[in-house]
């Protein structure tokens, strides 16, 4: 039960974080017409967070599920 | 060569294909082999929020507002990560209470009202026929298309064909066959629909790999790849104005996010998935991530495929909506075409095969199911209500497609129909604070629901979806510009004055403020009703129970009654096995004759909740109970009642918890004193064996001396010898029995002062000079200059350098012994080390012989006075003083025993009271 | 011929005593100063009697006990455990293990003789 406890709040944190990294201005910081690699760095900020935020809730259902 | 013919068949045999799948797995679940109680079908099968307008649209979305495709997928991520919280209770609620569909949720949390039923159902359908309407013409656009392959020819608009010719009616009419098919085999909605759930699933790998392969083809066949594409489009200037056309510092950016984030649960379809479908809570963990990855990878073609077309179709001719198929058909891959509309069809099909399922169980129960009560009070009810129910559900199918179509014939490209996504999104969000609220708070009342939605359902019509048809050219735009009758406070886009706001935002901002404030306002203005208060705890506190209250309901009914009621909505087969189960469920043989008692009709009343929805139930079960209505406190007295005695279970569940846990101390310290009693047993049993052997010698030869006079003196002597000898063992052993005894006890006396380690050894030393001089042993000792004072008490010290010198000489052979005795200085303490070079001691007797009683091999032949009691003593003795005993024997080399002990003068150990400043005092502690 | 009995302890004066009551007795003694070399001798020697002690290194005398018992070549050896460890279930052990009689220390010297001519009596 505590284990589940602790899963939600991660879960939680990965929710905002995830607030402040799309919906904050840190955001715009990325929001420029700047290339990567030829790649739009707004494009290729998006879908990296988007990436990572997926990654850790994953993370954080298996190491629950342990 | 594709043509008319191919695709028809294609399309049938992909439809066949679905339905083949939906017969196994349904065959399956009827053999008890579900091949849907899998946690990546469920995640898959929420993918039914990806439709035509996902599959064909964001590409379109890309090309206008470059980066303002993704919210609708942002949002719906980051909402997963709450799923564990929300989902999870609107699962729990759902299944506890056979909920099936968000009607009956909303109506079911506000005391069972047939009315707020009703008005969600209202809401959806308006809300969502239009987003069907949006698939039907996705799928006649994408076929027409196709049809003209290798040609790209922009279908015509709907409107200008004859109805019989148009593609969308037979799709529509085909979609609703099929959906009746598989949507309405069970008839109670509580039951999953397996064969349903697998085929969505299915079509979400179809649509998933039809998108990716068309992102592949031209990402990586037409461009080599991302940096390519994107060079490319720069090059033509395409990418910067798209990187502009949307910054995500503009109010849809959010807004859209959340809108998403809503409708993810609350579309009525995603609610059929995730809610009614889900076969086991445990799945939520999986689709939690699983969900957002689908959606992650859905989407990484997107820009690359809405650039290429642009670079593609430079003049505008070609519609970014058909960019998935239309790049295929200019390249001349027509088997990639086809795939692509497949995918698009699976997309298509899928919404609406779940939306018009999920629409017509609400319009059965919520819509029709009132108005056939209401019919039946006056006229004889008919006896298979099971056929009236299946009817009723599959016309509702049909109305819902038909209507679809409707919208689709009438709005055509109109703009009511494009931006529909959204437009349907800001309609289902109103359904929030009541649902998400209600799971929450209890004070919710069914006129502050009904006042809540109410209020935002009025306030979407008017700004959202009466300015869609003026754009559409239905309205007057003077409507848009200045309002109605040229009140500009009351233009729809501009409410109040509102204005700098988008739409979408402009709707959702007055249309939740106007929802959650009347939701809160109204539900204030009274206490919620026994009915309200009942039903509130059930979802409020339903992750508290585990099984919902039951009590809340007073009166008379017959099981049989019951049963009777139940059998003609549900089938005679079925309601006998529910009920047989529901009684071994509680243990106890129910008898038909009997009145029912509260949990009987509870029961009762929830299997027809899964058929007719809660509202119409509760109606049912009333007409054949005679319920006395229990008052409002009433109801807070059975709730309190039920909350005092899970506190009260709760409290026993401590007690007893801690009971468990004494008890377990308790057995420890048990076990602990059995094993010192068992300790002093073998104590007692070393000490009478090691008296008893002198004792033996001293008894045998006084005997022989006393009775035999004869005995030459030279015997009489030796043995005379023996008997002192063996007395003096005797008293040897008896004194440090005692010794350690009080060591051990810590009732031993210690005289504590400075201590000289350099001077103790050479006292030590001298003191057994005898001893190494008979055995002819050479004594070497290693001590540096300087300071080695310890605290301590010098006799006892004396006493363990002394047994370790004795000990060394016993065994180092006799003639050329060598013993080494060094005393060295660490940062905090001493080292003292007595080394021989006899026979040393073997690894596994290292710890053993500090043992008491346990001597070393050969110990008791080579020296018959030893105790086996010295190295105990002394291991304690500088243990006491916080230093410590051990023994090194490298093979070949002998012993080395060694001891450390902590440094300074002014340092006590810890065990010790008093100042430092007492040169000597005694340690009773 | 005189009888011969081996005495298997490892306390030297206790050995001593023995061998020297049983000798003014007429009896054959040798000692043993632990249980390899008592079993050892007993092999060798086919003593009639043994006085075994129990507590002793390398092999105790209930391992020699047993060894002896369950040689059927030595079916004839009368052996008395000879021990300081008085408690009952010792003395049911030995006796379980095929020892004709069991003397606690200390003993009286008496008594042990009488013992040991008791047990040589019949075979002669």
């Amino acid at each position: 039960m505590r284990r589940a406890i602790l899963t939600s709040q991660r879960l939680l944190a990965v929710f905002l974080t995830g607030m402040l990294l799309l919906f904050s201005p840190i955001v715009s910081l990325f929001d420029r017409p700047l290339f990567w690699l030829g790649i739009p760095m707004i494009y290729l900020y998006l879908f990296s967070v988007w990436a990572i935020l997926i990654a850790a809730m994953a993370l954080i259902i298996s190491s629950s599920q342990k | 060569m594709l043509g008319g013919p191919l695709i028809v068949v294609t399309s049938f045999l992909y439809l066949g294909l679905l339905f083949a799948i939906a017969y196994w797995a349904d065959r399956r679940a009827d053999q008890g082999r579900s091949v849907i109680a899998h946690p990546t079908v469920y995640a898959l099968s929420l993918a039914v929020y990806c439709t035509a307008w996902t599959y064909y649209g964001s590409v379109g979305r890309a090309v206008q507002s470059g980066i303002g495709f993704l919210p609708i997928y942002l949002g719906p991520t980051l909402g997963a990560a709450l799923w564990v919280f929300l989902l999870l209770k609107m699962i729990r609620v759902s299944k506890s209470q056979r909920i099936t569909s968000i009607a009956d949720f909303i109506s079911s949390r506000h005391g069972k009202s047939h009315l707020l039923g009703g008005l969600v159902t209202v809401i959806a359908v308006v809300g969502v026929v239009p987003y069907i309407a949006l698939q039907l013409k996705a799928v006649s656009n994408s076929f027409t298309i196709l049809m003209h392959y290798p040609d790209i020819t922009m279908p015509g608009s709907a409107t200008a064909l004859p109805i019989w010719q148009d593609t969308a009616l037979y799709v529509a009419l085909l979609l609703a066959l099929f959906t009746i098919l598989f949507g309405t085999r069970h008839l109670d909605a509580s039951e999953r629909h397996e064969g349903l759930v697998a085929a969505i699933a299915f079509e979400s790998i179809v649509k998933l790999v039809a998108l990716t392969a068309v992102g592949l083809f031209v990402t990586f066949g037409l461009y080599g790849g991302f940096a390519d594409i994107m060079q490319q489009a720069q090059e033509a200037g395409l990418l910067q104005s798209m990187m502009n056309a949307t910054s995500v510092s503009d109010q849809n950016w959010f807004t859209f996010s959340f809108l998403a984030a809503m409708a993810v649960i609350l579309l009525p379809r995603q609610f059929q998935v995730a809610v009614v479908e889900n076969s086991s809570e445990r799945h939520i963990s999986r689709a939690v991530w699983l969900f957002p990855l689908y959606l992650l990878l859905i989407n990484i073609f997107v820009l690359p495929i809405a650039l290429a077309g642009q670079l593609a179709f430079p003049d505008g001719r070609v519609d970014a909506d058909t960019f998935v198929l239309t790049l295929p058909i200019a390249h001349g891959q027509e088997w990639l075409a086809m795939f692509s509309y497949l995918g698009g069809l699976s997309a298509a099909t899928g919404m609406v095969i779940v939306e018009t399922i999920a629409l017509s169980t609400m319009v059965c129960n919520d819509l029709v199911m009132p108005v056939l009560l209401r019919h039946w009070r006056t006229r004889s009810v008919p006896a298979d209500l099971t056929a009236v129910l299946l009817r009723v559900r599959r016309g509702a199918i049909f109305g819902i497609l038909l209507l679809g179509y409707t919208y689709f014939h009438v709005a055509g490209e109109a703009y009511a129909l494009v931006s529909i996504g959204l437009i349907s999104f800001a309609a289902v969000a109103q359904f929030a604070p009541t649902m998400i609220g209600g799971l929450y708070w209890r004070g919710g009342t069914e006129a502050g629901a009904l006042a809540g939605l109410g209020a935002g359902f009025t306030i979407w019509l008017y700004t959202l979806l009466l300015p869609s048809f003026a754009k559409s050219g239905w309205l007057p735009m003077t409507f848009l510009d200045s309002g109605p009758f040229g009140i500009n406070l009351l233009a729809p886009q501009a409410l109040f004055g509102l204005q700098g706001m988008n739409e979408i935002s402009h709707t959702l901002f007055w249309s939740l403020t106007a929802n959650i404030g009347a939701y809160l306002t109204v539900s204030l203005l009274r206490p919620p009703n026994a009915e309200e208060t009942a039903q509130a705890s059930l979802f409020v506190d339903a992750m508290k129970y585990d099984r919902p209250a039951i009590g809340l309901w007073r009166g008379n009914a017959e099981v049989t009654e019951l049963k009777r009621l139940a059998s003609r909505f549900l089938g005679r087969d079925k309601v006998d096995t529910a009920f047989a189960e529901f009684s071994r469920n509680r243990g106890t043989g129910y008898n038909p004759a009997q009145p029912a008692d509260a949990e009987t009709v509870h029961f009762a009343e929830t299997l027809l909740t899964g058929a007719i929805g809660s509202a119409s139930a509760r109606v049912m079960v009333a007409s054949v109970a005679q319920e006395e209505p229990l008052g409002l406190e009433e109801v807070m007295g059975i709730l309190d009642e039920a909350s005092r005695i899970r506190a009260y279970s709760k409290e026993l569940e401590q007690k007893s918890r801690e009971l468990e846990a004494a008890t377990a101390e308790l057995r420890e310290a048990n076990t602990r004193l059995q094993e010192l009693d068992q300790l002093k047993d073998d104590f007692m049993s070393s000490v009478t064996h090691e008296l008893r052997t002198p004792l033996t010698s001293i008894r045998a030869f006084s005997e022989m001396l006393l009775d035999d006079p004869r005995i030459k003196l030279d015997d009489r002597k030796r043995f005379l010898g023996i008997i002192v000898g063996e007395t003096e063992r005797l008293t040897r052993l008896v004194n440090q029995v005692l010794d350690l005894a009080r060591i051990e006890s810590g009732r031993g006396e210690w005289t504590t002062g400075e201590v000289d380690l350099a001077q103790l050894i050479r006292q030590s030393i001298e003191t057994t000079g005898q001893l190494f001089r008979d055995k002819g042993t050479e004594v070497e000792t290693r001590i540096p200059e300087g300071d080695f004072r310890v605290w301590a008490d010098r006799d006892r010290l004396l006493q363990v350098m002394l047994n370790l010198l004795s000990n060394a000489v016993k065994f180092v052979p006799a003639g050329s012994g060598r013993i080494i005795i060094t005393l060295s200085g660490g940062d905090e303490d001493y080292q003292v080390s007595v080394a021989d070079n006899g026979p040393g001691i073997s690894a596994g007797q290292q710890e053993q012989i500090f043992e008491k009683f346990q001597r070393g091999d050969g110990d008791n032949l080579a020296n018959p006075m030893g105790t086996g009691l010295g190295l105990p003593i002394s291991r304690q003795i500088i243990e006491h003083f916080g230093g410590h005993l051990w023994v090194e024997s490298p093979p070949g080399k002998g012993a080395i025993f060694s001891f450390r002990m902590p440094k300074g003068s002014a340092k006590l150990p810890a065990s010790e009271t008093g100042s430092s400043d007492e040169p000597a005092y005694i340690d009773r502690g | 011929m005189s009888q011969h009995i081996l005495i298997v302890d490892d306390e030297k004066n206790i050995a001593i005593s023995v061998d020297y009551l049983l000798r003014r007795e007429g009896y054959e003694v040798s000692v043993a100063h632990d249980g390899e070399e008592g079993l050892r001798r007993i092999r060798d020697d086919r003593p009639d009697l043994v006085l075994l002690d129990i507590m002793m290194p390398k092999l105790n005398g209930f391992e020699v006990c047993e060894a002896v018992r369950q040689d059927p070549e030595l079916a004839g050896v009368r052996i008395v455990m000879l021990t300081a460890k008085g408690r009952d279930a010792e003395k049911e052990k030995g006796l379980a293990l095929g020892a004709d009689a069991y003397i606690t220390k200390p003993f009286a010297t008496r008594e042990l003789v009488s013992q040991v001519k008791a047990l040589l009596q019949p075979t002669t």
